[in-house]
């Protein structure tokens, strides 16, 4: 719904303020409001890059870009936290490192091997280092209004349990908790079992909760909404860790049997060439690998691909500005449709996650039958 | 390439925040929610159970009910019939009291009336006896009044004696 008033509001101002700005072609000196990359200067006198607008708003920042406005962009500024070798710790504003300004010998790289990222630099403009770099960036900010917001509806919702004991639930406990219980019967219970499921069960409503909240708040294009922090691979990364480790660490004897001592396989394949365990224990790291890039491939394809509708409109607005005019509609029809279905994916993508890490679980705690 | 390359700042926190989430949700969210859901689910299972036992006790409790009253009425049906039975045996006793007493009255009156009728019989028998004595009297004063008429008599009197 978000998403879909953006996206009107945002073709009326382009349609009404910036027409002759934007569907330009050939003017290559006039500044391009709606670029969203015009803090990169290089960038801003060539025409509409389609690549460059989706990328940049799928990857992370240092600084949470707002909007854009006559060539000012407004962006929240993010603190920036740095160790280098020969600074030692070092914190300022991301707007100190706008439109490729070096502060403290720091920039953020344009090219190379960390295009995007903080580098030291030498009095030369030369790279020096790539610093640790602990950056509240525009993910990280994103992650912990999340867990804030997390915590807050769910600490809530706890009370009220505790508050209205055996009564049923209203207000956002009757939302929540056909959720919570369908992530405690039909993914928890059915994936690990009556014996063991309860252990599990807290872990698989945190990730459940928060994939679903982010990839939420990924649909919404407004602040504090719209990083996208389930798209990125990194998040993804440490929760398929989370889950990898709680196998890892739960699995009883008979997971380890399966793995080193597959049964029902004939001997030879086990001896003197451990095949199979091989490929087994090859498995207990695809599994979260597997899960690490599924949850990122679908929610940043379906980024993606709303936005490639939307540079749709600027595309055929660049060759020609009737045409821009005319494929609007149906790309916003299109990016409508698309974002309709991101807010199922969204469920999917959390269930999916959610139910894979539940089976991992339950092959961890099976017992010999 | 940066969009597939993880970020180890980003990777610290979001493992560091995700973890917080996790504890702080685990102690002051899901152990009472999953707690405050099984209690309920455990009442609720229980009231049902309760409710079905009951259900049950009433079932029972309504069979017994009929089955008193079942026994009610037969104790009824058979008193009825033990009183009419009492009723009809009093009856049947009365009315071969009353045939006896009736017979024994009858008879009562029959000896009654026979003995009645002996005693007028006899008193009968006695006065004609004294009867047929004054007749025969009357007879014998007219006929001895004369000596021949006497004596004849004696005569024939003598006759009749038998002398053995």
């Amino acid at each position: 719904m978000y998403r879909f008033l953006l996206n009107i509001t945002f073709v009326l101002a382009i349609l009404i303020f910036n027409q002759e700005n934007i569907f330009a072609n050939d003017n290559s000196t006039e500044k391009d409001p709606e670029h969203p990359q015009e803090h990169n200067e290089e960038h801003e006198k060539e025409g509409f890059n389609p690549g460059d607008f989706i990328f940049d708003h799928i990857r992370d920042s240092y600084e949470w870009h707002l909007f854009s406005y006559k060539g000012h962009h407004v962006a929240i500024p993010l603190p920036v936290i740095l160790y280098s070798k020969t600074k030692g710790f070092i914190s300022f504003w991301s707007f100190k490192l706008e439109h490729g300004h070096t502060y403290h010998g720091f920039k953020i790289a344009h090219e190379g091997d960390y295009e995007n990222k903080i580098i030291e630099v030498n009095s030369h403009g030369e790279f020096v280092a790539r610093p640790f770099d602990i950056s509240i960036t525009k993910n990280v900010t994103a992650i912990l209004f999340s867990c804030i917001f997390l915590i807050f509806i769910f600490v809530s919702v706890a009370n009220s349990y505790k508050r209205r004991e055996g009564l049923p639930p209203k207000g956002l406990q009757s939302l929540f908790e056909p959720l919570i219980l369908f992530v405690r019967d039909d993914i928890a219970k059915s994936s690990i079992g009556e014996k063991h499921y309860e252990k599990y069960t807290p872990f698989l409503l945190t990730i459940f909760f928060f994939i679903l909240l982010n990839n939420l708040l990924g649909l919404v294009p407004l602040f504090p909404g719209g990083a996208n922090v389930t798209g990125n691979i990194t998040v993804t990364m440490a929760l398929a860790l989370f889950t990898f480790f709680i196998t890892t660490i739960t699995g009883n004897k008979n997971y380890w049997s399966h793995i080193f001592n597959t049964p029902g396989v004939p001997w030879w394949l086990k001896v003197p060439l451990p095949l199979i365990p091989f490929v087994e224990l090859f498995g207990v790291f695809i599994k979260p690998f597997v899960l690490m890039i599924r949850l990122f491939a679908n929610i940043s394809a379906g980024h993606i691909i709303v936005l490639g509708f939307f540079s749709l409109i600027f595309i055929f607005g660049s060759m020609n500005p009737k045409l821009g005019l005319v494929v609007s509609p149906v790309s916003l029809v299109f990016t409508i449709f698309m974002s309709i279905l991101e807010l199922l994916v969204a469920f999917i993508q959390a269930y999916v996650f959610t139910i894979l890490s539940a089976i991992y679980f339950g092959m961890a705690s099976e017992e010999d039958h | 390439m940066e969009l597939v390359k993880p970020d180890l700042g980003l990777l610290i926190w979001m493992i560091f925040s995700f973890s917080v989430v996790l504890y702080v949700l685990i102690k002051f969210a899901w152990k009472p929610i999953l707690k405050a859901l099984k209690d309920r689910e455990t009442s609720i299972s229980k009231s049902l159970l309760a409710a079905q036992r009951a259900k049950d006790e009433m079932a029972k409790i309504e069979f017994g009910n009929e089955k008193i009253t079942q026994l009610a009425k037969l104790e009824k049906e058979s008193l009825l019939k033990e009183a009419k039975e009492i009723k009809n045996k009093i009856i049947e006793e009365a009315r071969e009291d009353a045939k006896l007493e009736a017979k024994e009255i009858i008879k009562e009156a029959r000896q009654s009336v026979e003995q009645e009728k002996n005693k007028v019989i006899n008193e009968i028998k006695n006065q004609i006896a004294t009867l047929s004595v004054d007749i025969a009297e009357n007879i014998l004063k007219q006929k001895l009044e004369d000596e021949s008429k006497q004596k004849k008599l004696i005569d024939d009197l003598v006759k009749d004696i038998d002398l053995n």
